[in-house]
């Protein structure tokens, strides 16, 4: 790995530490763009994971030998690191899942028990599929409705104006993304948890866009739980985090039932473990944790302000460079985002744009992005997304514009026959 | 490959210019076609008389392959039984998956070059998909999946 740099990161040399980015796909160098969708993994944490399984792979928490215990402090100290990233107060209230999907269903199922008809929760119209289904099959379990704070159009902001009138419609869980994958929004999760807090309202944001790029603090964020996935923040496939305030997880039921999460078992009946291994049935992704810990250590090497003024400014300057490209219709806001850009064009599906840049290297993504609720409000059925990480760099966003006017100008523009 | 070798002329300009798109006043069969993967939507009309697809439309938004495919798709089943419908689909189907082209059938043949994208040989049979569907007398959504 590079040396840390706090003031200024050398970006081109960190691409180095990215084993996949050297390669040509169809005859051209790779350009990554799908980074909202998942991270490449730096060799730190590839190398970890070999370690891992080479030399101190062992089951947690249940054997005496050397290697368990090996494995044990690995696991509890990827706990305490994840902690330390998010300024958890602490690692107990570090819940290892498989992604901020898991996590956000560990939280909706353990309120089955905590809300009544009548009761509601609100969420936003940007929600990505995994922070909007799982609220809806607690909403069908228990009876409670479901809440949305609008988003005011293309400009993919989310309307504050009526947030209070509506946190005091019984609601008992506001949930919301910090970062929008579709639209690039940054929301002002200190400002949402406060207001809901004023009015007694738990809060769980939504993470998995923000984690690997934006400073995180849990307790400046004033959030009650806040869920993020490791894969999207170069960290492996299968290990995520919730974060869970410790007075609430200690009153909450347990997710799945199993080994590890008990304290004493009886055939009629068992009692629970503690926080925060009562959530944590069965062996857990020792080594995705273990991965974890290394991709938090690499982030951290760089600095997260880095990161996300590198990725934040690659996407802005990508949004003004396309507004530029005939029949293009952008969204989100053209100021501050995060590190992607969304937009239809005229006479091309999302899907044609993905295969045209796809044969010439440009991996980005086209489709719903699992907001099909936000798309079917704006009217567009599909979006090309260009998600941009801390390897990329701005000869990359040249070569996005271009393919971006190219295929305007194959599927569509004038110039095509 | 070169990218005109996918997006055959036929196939763009069907695509800017998609042919049978409307919704039929008269149709007695109609079937929704759904590719959950991008949320793309095709409804197929038809209208039979006795044992023949009498007219046949269809609506929908989706990629040039799925938009264009619809649109020759309805050029070619008008005034053909279920079986021959079938028959067809099933060299569209071995075009778009063997890449293999058919010398007497240069519109189908179009589509050839889908089976280098095999994520996109959905977007080529999901109009026929739906439109099989209706023809069995099946109002339901046909999925891709």
């Amino acid at each position: 790995m590079n040396p840390p740099a706090a003031s200024a990161p050398d970006w081109a040399a960190l691409r180095a530490d990215f084993p996949i980015l050297d390669q040509t796909v169809h005859g051209h160098p790779l350009v990554y763009l799908d980074n909202a969708a998942t991270t490449q993994k730096p060799r730190s944490v590839i190398d970890a994971l070999v370690r891992y399984y080479e030399r101190d792979n062992a089951n947690v928490h249940r054997a005496i030998h050397e290697l368990s215990y090996r494995a044990t402090t690995a696991y509890e100290a990827a706990r305490a690191r994840a902690a330390r990233f998010v300024n958890a107060a602490s690692p107990e209230e570090i819940i290892f899942t498989r992604g901020a999907t898991e996590g956000i269903n560990l939280v909706a199922y353990a309120f089955t028990s905590r809300l009544r008809p009548g009761d509601a929760i609100l969420v936003t119209e940007m929600e990505h599929h995994s922070n909007l289904v799982p609220w809806q099959l607690l909403a069908r379990r228990t009876g409670a409705r479901l809440l949305f704070v609008p988003v005011t159009g293309d400009d993919g902001l989310l309307d504050l104006g009526d947030l209070d009138s509506l946190l005091a419609r019984n609601v008992k869980l506001f949930a919301f993304p910090h970062v929008s994958n579709s639209l690039g929004t940054i929301n002002p999760a200190a400002e949402l948890c406060a207001r809901a807090r004023r009015q007694g309202v738990i809060t769980l944001v939504d993470a998995a866009q923000s984690a690997g790029h934006l400073p995180m603090d849990v307790q400046a964020l004033g959030c009650d739980f806040l869920a993020f996935s490791g894969h999207k923040m170069a960290g492996p496939t299968g290990i995520g985090v919730l974060y869970g305030r410790r007075a609430l997880l200690e009153e909450m039921d347990p997710f799945q039932g199993g080994g590890e999460m008990i304290a004493t078992v009886h055939y009629e009946e068992s009692t629970w473990n503690k926080v925060p291994h009562k959530f944590e049935a069965g062996t857990p992704d020792i080594a995705g944790a273990v991965g974890l810990h290394a991709a938090m250590d690499y982030l951290d090497a760089i600095g997260r302000p880095a990161i996300a003024a590198h990725d934040g400014g690659l996407a802005r300057d990508a949004y003004s460079r396309l507004a530029a490209v005939p029949g293009i219709r952008l969204f989100g806001p053209p100021g501050e985002r995060g590190g992607l850009v969304s937009f239809g064009l005229a006479g091309a599906h999302a899907h044609d744009v993905v295969t045209f840049a796809d044969q010439e290297g440009i991996a980005l993504r086209g489709g719903h992005h699992c907001t099909q609720p936000l798309w079917r409000k704006l009217g567009i059925t599909a979006t090309t997304r260009a998600s941009f990480y801390l390897y990329n760099t701005p000869a990359e966003v040249d070569r996005l514009v271009e393919v971006i006017r190219t295929a305007a100008e194959f599927f569509g523009g004038q110039g095509s026959t | 490959m070169d990218l005109t070798e996918l997006y055959q002329s036929v196939i763009l300009e069907n695509n800017r210019r998609p042919r049978n798109f409307r919704k039929l006043p008269a149709a007695n069969r109609v079937a929704v076609g759904n590719n959950p993967v991008c949320g793309d939507e095709i409804t197929v009309y038809v209208q039979m008389d006795g044992d023949r697809i009498a007219d046949i439309g269809f609506q929908g938004a989706g990629c040039a392959i799925s938009q264009a495919s619809a649109s020759v798709m309805t050029q070619r089943l008008k005034g053909r039984t279920l079986a021959e419908a079938e028959a067809l689909f099933g060299r569209f189907k071995e075009i778009v998956t063997q890449g293999t082209p058919d010398e007497a059938d240069l519109d189908l043949s179009a589509f050839a070059g889908v089976h280098q994208f095999p994520a996109r040989i959905k977007c080529a049979t999901l109009g026929w998909h739906a439109a099989i569907n209706a023809l069995h007398g099946e109002a339901v959504t046909a999925t891709t999946e």
